[in-house]
């Protein structure tokens, strides 16, 4: 009987414990910050969007640099002109759309070694 | 690549533009602006012509085309990237001096494409010779290969690259031609500076165009290429050498 009180507190004290860090998580994980600056709608939903942006990235890396089809509905430069933070201009920082994401999967990107994260400027100063 | 139906249809509409009306009238204008879902294609071969006799002692399209490519260096002239440099000749018997811009040639044949192991280096349709930095590991064979030194490697890490012009440490780069301009209907930085602020010595245009003021004056006039000996063909033609 004493075995089976022990058994039972036991299993109470670890449903406490679960129970505390579960409300604890959202304070000891760091979110990604998911700031939409500009335009109501991705060019396909959130879910396809996270799944399988890296995918449209790199089919639209290949049509653009080997043969010249510049359409920006799937080019990295169409995302960092929608999403770049008008404080910092870029995707990249603490809070940025591409670096915070990638930050909290723990996933490294490339991009950047060679590509710009800041939207485009044109003559005028301002971002297309 | 095989040439996909698109692109023979193009080949087909482009022979019935080709055959004139009467001359100079055509049913489909050879030159047209692309739209930017359309393929670059072979019916075009983009190309200078340069006479070295308009070509004063300046460098306006060395800064234009650093400035619109992002090109900077750190003031080491044996490893900074150099996509464009004006060549000084002078004969030592007469004294006879002359100055031209170099670049990347775009040849039919490229050499720096004959020996890339990974297929980085590779010549797009209408005859634009490109560096894929996706997939160039830096291995620098091309810079060997091109008889016209016109590669350059990037030793550092850099930041601030133009959106248009992506550049990386440990890639190959060399002229584009600029690429980005020609795909939206412009002509290259260093052919408009040099009409701007130069001796108006370089001109830009299709060489497949029968009808286009480069065509006609490479069949009118004497031109030449640098090492014809190697027989490259390349897109870069030069008068008064």
């Amino acid at each position: 009987m004493k075995q089976h009180i022990a058994g039972f507190l036991v299993l109470v004290l670890l449903a406490a414990g679960l129970a505390a860090a579960g409300e604890n998580r959202p304070g000891r994980v760091a979110l990604p910050a998911i700031n939409i600056e500009k335009g109501e709608k991705c060019v396909a939903p959130v879910d396809e969007m996270r799944r399988n942006h890296m995918k449209m990235l790199a089919h639209q890396r290949d049509q653009t640099m080997h043969r010249g089809i510049r359409s920006t509905q799937h080019s990295l430069k169409g995302c960092i002109d929608c999403h770049a933070s008008p404080k910092t201009n870029s995707v990249l920082g603490k809070d940025g759309f591409c670096a915070s994401c990638h930050a909290y999967a723990a996933v490294s990107m490339d991009c950047f070694e060679c590509h710009s994260p800041a939207p485009q400027r044109r003559a005028g100063g301002a971002a297309p | 690549m095989s040439p996909d139906r698109r692109q023979i249809l193009g080949w087909g509409v482009a022979a019935a533009a080709g055959a004139a009306l009467a001359p100079g009238i055509r049913l489909i204008e050879l030159v047209q602006a692309r739209s930017p879902e359309e393929a670059a294609a072979a019916l075009h071969r983009w190309g200078l012509l340069i006479d070295t006799v308009k070509c004063v002692d300046c460098d306006v399209c060395v800064t234009a085309c650093h400035a619109e490519n992002g090109v900077t260096g750190h003031a080491r002239p044996e490893t900074d990237a150099q996509w464009i440099r004006k060549v000084n000749l002078r004969d030592k018997k007469s004294g006879h001096a002359q100055t031209l811009p170099l670049m990347c040639q775009h040849c039919e044949h490229p050499p720096c494409v004959d020996v890339c192991p990974t297929g980085a280096s590779f010549k797009r349709a209408d005859g634009i010779v490109l560096v894929d930095k996706h997939i160039c590991i830096g291995c620098r064979y091309c810079v060997m290969a091109c008889p016209y030194g016109a590669r350059s490697f990037i030793h550092e890490t850099l930041s601030g690259q133009k959106p248009d012009v992506p550049r990386g440490k440990g890639t190959v780069e060399s002229c584009t031609l600029c690429v980005h301009r020609i795909d939206r209907d412009e002509t290259p930085a260093c052919v408009e500076a040099c009409a701007r602020d130069g001796g108006k010595a370089m001109a830009f245009g299709d060489l497949n165009d029968r009808d286009g003021a480069i065509h006609r004056r490479l069949r009118a006039e004497a031109s030449s290429q640098v090492r014809p000996d190697l027989a490259l063909n390349t897109a870069v033609r030069y008068q008064g050498l």
